[in-house]
């Protein structure tokens, strides 16, 4: 079947370039010495004989041959150009054309053997080689070139050329006849060439009907140029889009004869619409047809066996985009083979079978081409590609160290990179998947890679259908519209009725629907994207999506309807934001984002392989999303490995020469943005007493915590990461300077007590925060131990004294035993404690003005408002410091002076 | 004519960033003028209709549809590091085009088309606040006024300057 395709594009072009051919060769021998002209020829020519010789059509190829060669030497000026030399080219040219219909209708090149016409070419290309007869080839109007010792046919032909001539009148008119009358016969100059006509006869009445078929192929198709599909593209989706405005105009209007017609436009548009996107589609398999070849030749370069699998060869693309993606597919599959791939004697050492298996995959996903290249190979080694990266100089050892292992794969996509042991010819020499990367890049395209060491490496590949038209389902949340590509919708379902929030229920806060008795996980669309909830209670919305084999339930405001929407690319500055495809106009003109499904399931939680995980910086919104996710600055210091502070809590990070450091008041200070900064030097809290290191770092490196107007440095060994995790494993520490431990990247860390350190600084930070008119008594209520410290490093910072309890029950107990001016509690306290807590402060009255501060788990950011009308004072996420604090202000603000704790500083101290 | 020091020549004038004509559209963000050359200019609009982008960095204020393009509109406001504007004043849209397409400069109100002299031009002074600094190229000294030039195409680009890191503010 490809193959036929092969050969009916062939014919296609071929005809083509026939017919372009006749009107150059008469156009040629009205202007000879044009050589661009002849250049064209010569080309022409050339093309088709390199296309017959690679679909095996030996006769044509030679007979094009011998006529390339005659041409190059007239291109090349060994010969001027006679009309007997035209005609000869022009006898050719029928004569392919012959074989091309037969071709066309039989597969074959027919019996004809074109064995005169093959002799007379070539013999008329020697002739140049005799000076004597190029010469008299020269005069065109000389008789015969009698003494001609080369072949007689040659000799014979040339003179009836002659005669030929002379019988038709002047030489340049008579070939014009040629090009325009199909069956050559008509012709006076054809008459020359008798001889092998003769030969041809039997099948000319066959070719009759068969050249009427034959320009049915031809004419069947016409090239058009990609500009002007790509200007038809755009047209139609401004007319899409205009269409979308008049069916609305027409919702709103009650009019028969606008409604009738604007249906009617909107029937025609669709249908038009589809047909300029069929013009522009194009199989994927137009690419892979190649590959075959490409893997067969290098597996028996470098003896090794390998499989090649296609599958989704129909997968339909734009063809800019197969243009695009042809060069980085061929280049990817190279390097399966060649580097992917072991030698069949490795393979079966490592128990699998000799032969290797490459699968190429394409597929639509949400509104995109995923084109996956998979080889069963030895994988990537991880620790080779660190070690590469150190040796290229592309990283530094300490910045190696950082990389997790999918941010190590990813290296190999940087420039100048290659793991290859040995350099071969066919990949190895570091350019390439960086260029595979950049053109992926180029057409908003992203590219990943996955490897497990020994069973092999998948390339991903995906590629945005921008400037497609996609059908899309449009949703509202939070006021705002947002559409979702049909492709990865399932199902929508509607939760009705008082019983609607118990249709979704809780797994450990996570929250999912019973769908057909198998458990759906749920995302809140105003959650992931931070919206204001307007979701009301008597019905749930729920629009059932599939990403990557997953499924899931995204609850919206609202389900609009179905729209044929045109995808427009955002622009530079949103590209890196992972929950949107792109956007669209609607149709009352304003624009609406496109859901990237994915990354709504992945930013949501629901679908776990998370891709911030490798892209920690990215994330702007820092902690808000995941439980518990958390910035943490990791850092070492003396025999600590692994230290970490929460991100928030730190302002800056210095870097200041030793010799900047003077001694002030018994401390260590240094001028900071004209002011003095105190230092403390964590290894001397932490491990008091212990040596001093060999060697004094220079410059050294500060963490600076500040709050207002004061400041401290904390001076630490080395800064070693940003990292967001989700913190796990806790586990209380009795040393002091230390709050407890934790595993976070795999390693486990020390979490620093920044109150203890600070207080360890000779400038007192506590002291100077006495007179501070937020001095004030803070009871925390937290049950986790780590958590609350945490918080309560914050709150120490900032000035406030702070009491601890860890759970509802406690925190009663020590209103009861001491004065406390404002709670913050926790809301996720055991048994309701934060419920219970509320109510019993309330029903004393002399706690009933102690104001209440709650911290929600960041994941119910979008329930604050409720929280905050069930009686707290105020509800903060956890571990937003600045807004705790913030909110803490205002609280106390509210405070009467008298409730302020007098002297309960002077006691402290 | 020549005073012997070679006047500085300031460098958008010598086409080393950006076009280089010599005029400036010219527009008011809170009490600072600014210019961007002239050739960036691709049109100024009045408020458009605007589609918030949730997620997005700060600086973004939304997306317009312009003529069926899609631009996304930065607040110049917030991309200097400035105070908000006032609820009562609607921004204009100045359209400027860059190698990734057209984007929108949301700005408090637009000023005439100027031509300046080179020889008023001088380098941005060091102290600039940081927000700014990135994507200023200069300032021309006007008898009555600063103006200060933007480089159109930092100014688009948020990795730039506080744009990426004002998201949380």
């Amino acid at each position: 079947m490809q193959d036929q395709e092969v050969i009916r594009e062939f014919l296609v072009e071929s005809y083509e370039n026939l017919a372009r051919l006749d009107q150059e060769l008469v156009e040629l021998e009205k202007r000879p010495k044009d050589a661009a002209l002849l250049d064209s020829i010569f080309r022409t020519i050339h093309t088709i004989k390199g296309t017959c010789g690679f679909l095996a059509f030996s006769k044509l190829e030679r007979i094009t041959h011998q006529a390339e060669s005659l041409l190059s030497q007239l291109r090349d000026g060994l010969r001027d150009l006679t009309p007997s030399l035209v005609s000869l080219i022009l006898d050719t040219v029928d004569a392919t054309r012959k074989v091309l219909t037969s071709i066309e209708a039989t597969g074959e090149e027919g019996p004809e053997g074109f064995d005169a016409l093959t002799e007379r070419l070539r013999s008329a290309a020697q002739l140049t080689l005799e000076p004597d007869d190029s010469r008299a080839v020269e005069n065109a109007v000389a008789p015969p070139a009698g003494p001609s010792p080369a072949s007689p046919v040659v000799a014979k032909n040339e003179g009836k050329m002659a005669s030929g001539d002379a019988e038709a009148g002047p030489p340049a008119t008579a070939p014009e006849i040629v090009p325009s009358v199909p069956e050559p016969k008509a012709s006076p100059v054809v008459v020359i060439s008798e001889g092998s006509r003769s030969a041809e006869k039997s099948p000319a009445s066959r070719s009759e009907d068969e050249s009427a078929k034959s320009s049915a192929v031809a004419d069947a198709n016409i090239r058009v140029g990609v500009g002007l599909l790509d200007k038809l593209m755009d047209l139609v989706g401004e007319l899409v889009l205009t269409r979308n405005q008049i069916l609305q105009f027409n919702t709103e209007r009650e009019d028969a004869a606008l409604n009738a017609t604007s249906q009617r436009l909107n029937l025609i548009t669709s249908e038009l619409q589809e047909g300029v996107m069929k013009t522009r589609m194009q199989p994927i398999g137009m690419v892979w047809n190649k590959l075959p070849r490409v893997v067969r030749d290098i597996a028996v370069a470098l003896g090794k066996q390998v499989r090649l699998d296609m599958d989704g060869a129909e997968t339909e693309l734009d063809r800019t985009i197969i243009e695009a993606i042809k060069d980085p597919l061929v280049h990817l599959v190279r390097n399966s083979c060649d580097h992917g791939i072991e030698m069949p004697d490795i393979r079966v050492r490592a128990g699998k079978a000799p032969q290797g298996r490459l699968s190429l995959r394409a597929y639509h996903e949400g509104g995109q081409v995923n084109i996956e290249i998979a080889d069963d190979g030895g994988g990537i080694d991880v620790l080779r590609v660190r070690q590469k990266a150190l040796e290229k100089g592309l990283l530094r050892p300490e910045q190696v160290e950082k990389l997790s292992d999918r941010e190590t794969l990813n290296l190999i996509f940087a420039p100048g990179f290659s793991t290859a042991q040995n350099v071969t010819n066919l990949s190895g020499r570091g350019v390439g998947m960086d260029v595979v990367k950049s053109h992926i890049e180029k057409i908003g395209g992203v590219v990943d890679l996955a490897s497990k060491p020994g069973e092999g490496t998948t390339v991903k590949i995906k590629i945005p259908l921008t400037l497609a038209i996609i059908p899309g389902l449009v949703v509202t949340s939070g006021g705002e519209r947002f559409v979702i590509p049909q492709v990865s919708l399932l199902e929508l379902i509607r939760l009705e009725g008082d019983s609607s929030e118990k249709h979704i229920e809780q797994v450990h806060g996570t929250p999912v629907y019973r769908r057909r008795g198998s458990l759906l996980p749920i995302a809140y669309l105003n959650r992931v994207l931070g919206l204001n909830s307007t979701e009301s209670h008597d019905a749930v919305n729920m629009v059932v999506l599939q990403a990557e084999d997953r499924q899931f339930g995204l609850v919206v405001d609202g389900i609009n309807d179905t729209q044929e929407i045109v995808v427009k690319p955002l622009g530079k500055q949103l590209k890196g934001i992972p929950e949107y495809a792109g956007a669209t106009i609607m149709g009352d003109g304003r624009v609406a984002l496109i859901l990237d499904v994915l990354g709504i399931g992945q930013r949501s939680g629901v679908m776990t392989e998370s891709r911030e995980a490798t892209r920690p910086t990215s994330d702007q919104t820092g902690q808000s999303g995941n439980d518990q996710q958390q910035r943490l600055l990791l850092f070492r210091a003396g025999s600590f490995n692994r230290l970490a502070v929460p991100l928030s809590l730190v302002a800056r990070l210095e870097e200041f020469p030793q010799s900047a450091i003077e001694r002030a008041s018994g401390g260590q200070v240094v001028q900071y943005r004209n002011r003095i900064l105190p230092l403390v030097s964590l290894r001397d809290v932490l491990e008091p007493g212990a040596c001093e290191p060999d060697q004094v770092a220079d410059p050294v490196q500060v963490v600076v915590f500040n709050d207002g107007d004061r400041s401290v440095g904390v001076v630490v060994d080395q800064i070693v990461d940003v990292a967001e995790e989700v913190v796990t494993v806790r586990q209380k520490s009795n040393r002091q300077g230390l709050l407890g431990s934790a595993v976070v990247g795999k390693r486990v860390t020390d979490f620093v007590d920044l109150n203890y350190v600070i207080n360890s600084s000779s400038e007192n930070w506590s002291q100077r925060t006495v007179g501070s008119p937020i001095g004030r008594r803070i009871l925390l209520v937290e049950a986790s131990p780590f958590s609350r410290g945490l918080i309560r490093s914050g709150l120490d910072m900032a000035g406030y004294r702070v009491l601890e309890a860890s759970s509802g029950d406690e925190a009663i107990r020590a209103l009861e035993q001491q004065r406390v001016d404002m709670v913050i509690a926790a809301l996720d306290l055991p048994a309701d404690g934060s419920d219970g807590l509320l109510s019993t402060m309330r029903h004393r009255p002399e706690w009933s003005a102690i104001p209440i501060l709650a911290l929600a788990d960041p994941a119910l950011q979008t329930q604050m408002d409720s929280i905050r009308t069930a009686g707290f004072h105020d509800c903060q996420t956890k571990f937003d410091r600045e807004a705790m604090l913030e909110s803490l202000a205002r609280l106390g603000a509210a405070l009467t002076p008298s409730e302020l704790v007098p002297a309960w500083a002077g006691k402290e101290h | 004519m020549t005073n012997g020091a070679p006047a500085q020549v300031p460098e958008i004038l010598q086409g080393g960033r950006g076009k280089n004509s010599g005029q400036f559209s010219t527009f008011y963000v809170a009490d600072l003028f600014f210019g961007i050359d002239v050739l960036c200019v691709q049109e100024v609009l009045r408020t458009q209709q605007m589609t918030s982008v949730p997620q997005a960095p700060r600086v973004i204020e939304g997306l317009i549809n312009l003529r069926g393009q899609i631009v996304t509109a930065i607040d110049m406001r917030r991309r200097l590091g400035l105070p908000p504007r006032g609820g009562d004043l609607t921004p204009m849209n100045m359209v400027v085009r860059t190698e990734d397409g057209a984007v929108s400069l949301l700005v408090d109100e637009i000023g005439d088309v100027l031509d300046v002299d080179a020889a008023t031009y001088e380098r941005p002074p060091e102290s600039l606040a940081p927000a700014a600094r990135e994507i200023i190229l200069g300032v021309y000294k006007l008898p009555d006024r600063l103006l200060l030039i933007l480089d159109a195409e930092r100014t688009v680009d948020l990795a730039v300057g506080v744009g990426a890191g004002i998201g949380r503010a």
